[in-house]
């Protein structure tokens, strides 16, 4: 009995592990890629070029999808901490990104040279600013108890004339070799800047769950408020911090945005990015109601649909019909990540598990 | 004889896993009789009943609806062979009305008339004495009420098998004894009932017949006039009640009052009326009182749950401030609420984070408890309250009623409160737990921890308790203690028969 | 404490929420700021009243320009009193014009928000005998009841282009053709003469995707080709954002373009930076789209002969990098 306990503990933990959370994203991916593979065997070959500044980068369609779906992936993880403690989504990302953008660029626009002070400085500035945002959202969701889609809509309606407002013109641009550095390749490094950035924000996320203990908190206040704040949780407080770290990852959304460029157009940066972050939180397996969170899920999630987007150009696919068949695709993963398919697939494992169970008993036994 | 079967299970197997649930289990129900399913929890009692209603297939064994065997793969096949079920939850829409209720979600529904149905309903409703209007609306009604209506759907629908899963548990006596005249009525038409609950009184007064289920297995099945409520109580534990009865001997130790931990003056809140209240260091005290008595409240607003609008604190003769749960935790109190599912369990977290969570919080924000550290705690408190989990991160909310409500003692108790209160930490757990729950109360008294225990069943309180705070109409009526602590003086304050002046 | 902070965090959002009604307002006012003019010129007489009904500047660099052209030319010193209302809805559009026709402008100038439902409008200023003037954007109505549109030939503004790229004499043509808002007037004209060179097959098509007018789209689109490996010599795009895009992709593989490189860069709209860039000779040309209507409209309105033709085409240049000056860029250069 005892040996049996812990022989389906192994299988249960061997289970979680590997067929859990990540199991939709990660077949999502291998699917994608099989697909790339078999339309044009070289569609993910890597090579070294060298680029109009001279420097040696690394160029394919595998680094393209890794490096435009950074500001993606970088609000993908603020939107997972947003929806794992509040049960709702921020649909004014790209808006307030475009905010945070406009700051960006009014400060480097500010003096007669972009040094790496003014830099760092605007960096700051729109940090601040796209916190400040996050915390109104926050404010609205965790204090007054607006439901986060409403509570964001307000943002998501007016980011963009706050944009207008800060820079004026339409299409302000700046020109620097550090913002050039910042938006595509740093001079000796192969790899797409905006990749190390995501990469760091990674980094940064996964120091801050080491060393804090946002994410039991995070997860305890969105499966059960009542109950974590009997636990002497400050819930208020844990919505708010998740809407200020999204204004952190608005602002590196925004800034690599501009900085791709070196220009900044409040209508269209980050246009309809939102809909994309809460769609690589879903597909990341995370549940949308809140809870329990995978930041790893939501980055591939963003992955993933960047690396649908860049198939379906490379496929010609006529224009009009991109998004359609995004949505498709789509559809399919999130209905294969839906509890009700979970649960059927779960089922499904469980009896074929407990099979295999019975058989190596009875061989066992036979032994 | 034969016929007058309804319901026949036979050697049915149900395996999950790492556990089987079910192994061998016979169980039969004939017409017009209520038959007690009982056992611990985790004896295989819900997963019996979610094989009859169609939620769970079995691996094993044979069901035989009046003689004929019957596949139940869905709940759509458990009601079209006559079996309802009608849960502890009220799973009917309180905002439709009785009516509506009673009829929604029926083929009938899209041709009958609003009129019809509502005479019909009328008709059901008078027919079972159901104190009930059609066109009331249901969230109107009591819980008890509300209770019968689902009862009475469950009848219109042509049920031969119905099953009252723990039905009892949120009703008062009174709307307890009208539930049992409608369960009687039915068992005169011959209509089959099969009744859950771990209130063994009720078993005994309102049951033909008890079948016993232990880890999985099935114990037997006896005649209730032929099992003397003490030997049912060791039959589903699987010992003798000696230890219950070790318990019971210490009701006469008098506790010598030590140093007071804990002191408010005039505590209120915005639900709990001012009052007064002390409790010495290793002291365990209770509240009781009826339902709505203010018992939860106070003990609530000790904790700080509620907003908490005036009175002083005293911790150790030092003036403190509590109105956050935090800072009551910060002064070495800790709190099991009465609602487990709503206040208690983070239930998708596993056993593992959900027994460190209080700890982590007092630890603050940057003081995060290690993966190692925080499995050697799991660890610790699995084995010392002996909660049965399949792991450590196997998610709470699959666990029974029992061994979450021990996953969130644990979690207290890896805080070392100095004082802890416990509100209603045996509700809905089997008497195993209970016990054990209840000597673990007396053992953290002797370790110089203060405890407040709240319980419904008063004798548990009187096994427990060394003191107890009588409160009726949200107002404190009484303190009893020494040989006052009986039964009947318990009634007596609760009724107002008399009342005490605080000693 | 928790009063307190809770009071804190009310204040933070009213101070945020004033803080947008406030940004939001002040691009109210300043769309209202020609309205206030002050009431002392009404007394002057000589003045003619121009109401202009436009869409807000903060839509593009475009409408930026356009508003700050009317307000020049319809200024006092002109001999003109302006009102004007910005919205980008029609319905509020419609109630402003309704006002001026109260007020009794002299002149009604509208760049409609949608091109319907302004039958009755235009009746009733008919009736109170103002002259309505269409600008930028025409209406669904009887042509009786304007006196002229003035507006872009987007189809012109493509042929122009086309023409110019067909004028460089390659010897092949492949054309990354980067489209903006698929159904806007400014993506069907500037689609439809290169769509006519792609059907007689004097260019080839590499690709034709829309970017909905956003840069970074653009950028994907053409790192997209550039990994493909397929060969391209021009990049049609129908902006200059999304031409920037484009280059961007260029320039982080090496690809050069330019005047004397390996690719043709093309855009629309002349934004000031894209002229510049234009001189600095890295893209080779750049297709107007005139926001300056107004100088057209008051020179009608001066002269008061009434307009040849009810569709006026505003005059639009194409901008070769070769002979661009740093006074085109001062002349026609849009924002900053």
């Amino acid at each position: 009995m005892k040996d049996n306990t812990k022989k389906s503990f192994d299988i249960k933990s061997i289970f979680r592990g590997g067929l859990g959370q990540l199991t939709i994203p990660i077949i999502a991916i291998a699917l994608l890629v099989i697909f790339n593979l078999i339309r044009d065997p070289s569609f993910f070959s890597i090579g070294f070029s060298s680029n109009n500044e001279g420097n040696t980068v690394l160029e394919g369609n595998l680094i393209s999808i890794i490096n435009s779906a950074s500001e993606l992936a970088v609000l993908a993880i603020g939107m997972t901490l947003v929806t794992a403690a509040c049960g709702g989504q921020d649909i004014s990302v790209g808006a307030a990104a475009a905010i945070a953008g406009s700051a960006f660029v009014k400060v480097l626009k500010s003096g007669s040279e972009i040094g790496a002070g003014t830099v760092i400085a605007a960096f700051i500035l729109a940090c601040v600013v796209a916190m400040i945002f996050g915390a109104f959202n926050g404010t609205l969701v965790a204090v007054f108890k607006i439901q986060p889609m409403i509570a964001t809509l307000i943002l998501y309606t007016c980011g963009r004339s706050i944009a207008y407002w800060i820079n004026g013109g339409a299409t302000p641009t700046v020109s620097s070799p550090i913002i050039t550095a910042i938006g595509s390749f740093i001079p000796g490094i192969p790899v797409p800047t905006p990749v190390i950035i995501v990469i760091v924000m990674i980094v940064l996320f996964k120091l801050l769950f080491r060393f804090t203990s946002l994410e039991l908190l995070t997860q305890s206040v969105g499966i059960n408020g009542s109950a974590a704040r009997l636990n002497g949780i400050n819930t208020t407080f844990i919505k708010l911090l998740s809407f200020i770290f999204l204004g952190i990852c608005v602002a590196v959304a925004g800034c690599i945005g501009v900085s791709r460029l070196g220009l900044i157009n409040h209508e269209t940066l980050l246009l309809d990015i939102e809909m994309d972050a809460i769609l690589a939180v879903a597909i990341g397996g995370n549940n949308l109601g809140g809870g329990r969170f995978k930041i790893s899920g939501s980055i591939l999630g963003a992955y993933i649909i960047q690396m649908l987007t860049i198939t379906l150009y490379a496929m010609k696919v006529p224009s009009t019909d991109v998004k359609a068949y995004k949505a498709i695709v789509i559809v399919i993963l999130v209905v294969i990540g839906s509890p009700v398919v979970k649960q059927k697939f779960n089922r499904f494992m469980t009896q074929l598990q407990m099979k295999k169970n019975q058989t190596a008993v009875k061989e066992g036994g036979k032994a | 004889m034969q016929e007058d079967c309804l319901l026949k299970l036979r050697g049915i197997e149900k395996r999950f896993p790492g556990v089987r649930a079910l192994h061998n289990v016979d169980f039969t129900l004939r017409k017009g009789e209520i038959h007690a399913l009982m056992g611990e929890n985790g004896a295989g009692k819900s997963t019996l009943i979610k094989l009859l209603t169609g939620v769970y297939s079995k691996d094993d064994g044979t069901i035989y609806v009046e003689g004929k065997e019957a596949h139940i793969h869905s709940p759509q096949d458990a009601q079209n062979n006559g079996i309802s079920t009608v849960y502890q939850e009220i799973t009917l829409c309180p905002n439709l009305t009785v009516a509506e209720n009673i009829f929604i979600g029926r083929e009938s529904n899209m041709v009958v008339k609003r009129k019809d149905y509502e005479k019909r309903t009328a008709e059901i409703l008078s027919n079972l004495q159901i104190p009930a209007r059609p066109r009331q609306q249901l969230g109107n009604c009591s819980l008890a009420v509300q209770q019968m209506v689902a009862i009475a759907r469950a009848v219109d629908m042509q049920c031969k098998v119905l099953i009252l899963d723990e039905p009892t548990s949120s009703l008062d006596d009174k709307e307890v004894n009208m539930l049992f005249k409608l369960m009687r009525d039915l068992k005169a038409r011959g209509v089959g009932i099969i009744f859950v609950t771990h209130f063994l009184e009720q078993v005994y007064e309102v049951c033909d017949r008890i079948t016993v289920l232990r880890n999985g297995e099935l114990v037997g099945e006896y005649l209730t006039e032929d099992l003397p409520q003490v030997q049912l109580v060791s039959k589903m534990i699987g010992k003798e009640l000696d230890e219950l009865n070790n318990l019971s001997e210490k009701d006469n130790v008098v506790i010598e009052k030590g140093e007071v931990f804990y002191e408010a003056k005039g505590l209120s809140s915005s639900s709990a009326l001012p009052f007064d209240f002390t409790i010495h260091k290793g002291e365990v005290n209770g509240f009781t009182g009826l339902l709505g008595s203010g018992r939860s409240e106070s003990v609530r607003a000790i904790f700080g749950a509620d907003k908490v609008n005036g009175g002083t604190v005293k911790i150790k003769g030092k003036q403190v401030q509590i109105d956050r749960p935090i800072q009551a935790m910060k002064n070495g109190i800790g709190y099991l609420s009465e609602d487990r599912k709503g206040d208690g369990i983070i239930a998708e977290l596993s056993v593992r984070e959900n027994i460190i969570l209080a700890l982590q919080v007092m630890n603050g924000f940057f003081k995060p408890i290690s993966r190692s550290e925080s499995e050697a705690f799991a660890d610790e408190y699995i084995k010392a309250l002996s909660i049965k989990t399949a792991s450590r991160e196997t998610p709470v909310g699959s666990l029974s009623g029992g061994n979450q409500q021990k996953v969130i003692l644990a979690r207290w108790l890896l805080t070392h409160p100095d004082y802890l209160i416990l509100d209603e930490p045996t509700r809905g757990i089997d008497v195993g737990t209970k016990l054990e729950i209840q000597k673990l109360v007396l053992k953290l008294a002797e370790d110089g921890v203060s405890v407040t225990f709240i319980s419904s069943e008063i004798e548990e309180m009187l096994r427990t308790c060394s003191r107890l705070i009588v409160m009726r109409d949200r107002h404190i009526v009484g303190e009893l203690k020494g040989s006052e602590l009986n039964q009947a003086q318990v009634m007596r304050t609760i009724a107002g028969g008399e009342t005490k002046n605080e000693g | 404490m928790k009063k307190i902070k809770r009071l804190t965090s009310l204040l933070l959002a009213i101070v945020l929420v004033f803080g947008m009604t406030a940004c939001t307002s002040d691009t109210g006012a300043s769309s209202t700021g020609g309205g206030d003019t002050p009431p002392a010129s009404t007394g002057s007489g000589e003045l003619i009243k121009v109401g202009v009904v436009n869409n807000p500047p903060s839509e593009s660099g475009y409408r930026e320009a356009n508003v700050k052209d009317m307000e020049a030319v319809f200024s006092k010193d002109n001999g003109y009193e302006l009102k004007t209302f910005y919205s980008i809805k029609n319905d509020e559009q419609l109630q402003a014009a309704q006002g001026f026709i109260t007020d009794g402008v002299d002149y009604l100038l509208i760049s409609a928000a949608e091109t319907t439902g302004w039958d009755e409008v235009l009746k009733k200023a008919q009736e109170a005998g103002i002259k309505v003037y269409l600008f930028d954007r025409m209406i669904d109505v009887d042509e009786s009841l304007y006196e002229a549109a003035v507006v872009s030939d987007m189809a012109k503004e493509g042929e122009t282009a086309v023409n110019w790229l067909l004028s460089q004499n390659l010897d092949t043509y492949n054309v990354i053709h980067i489209q903006g808002a698929m159904g806007s007037d400014a993506q069907i004209g500037r689609t439809g003469a290169l769509d006519a060179q792609f059907a007689s097959g004097k260019m080839n098509k590499v690709v034709q995707q829309t970017a909905t007018w956003d840069e970074a789209e653009a950028k994907k689109i053409v790192e997209t080709v550039i990994n493909s490996g397929e060969d391209f010599n021009v990049i049609y795009a129908e902006n200059d954002g999304m031409a920037k895009g484009a280059v961007a992709a260029l320039d982080e593989h090496g690809i050069t373009h330019g005047v004397d490189g390996k690719v043709i860069v093309m855009g629309f709209d002349c934004n000031k930076w894209a002229l510049r860039e234009l001189l600095a000779k890295s893209w080779n040309y750049d297709g107007q789209c005139s926001p300056f209507q107004a100088g057209v409209i008051s020179d009608f309105i001066k002269s008061g002969s009434a307009p040849s033709s009810k569709v006026i085409y505003n005059e639009e240049k194409g901008f070769d990098a070769k002979t661009l000056t740093q006074e085109d860029i001062d002349t026609y250069g849009l924002g900053e």
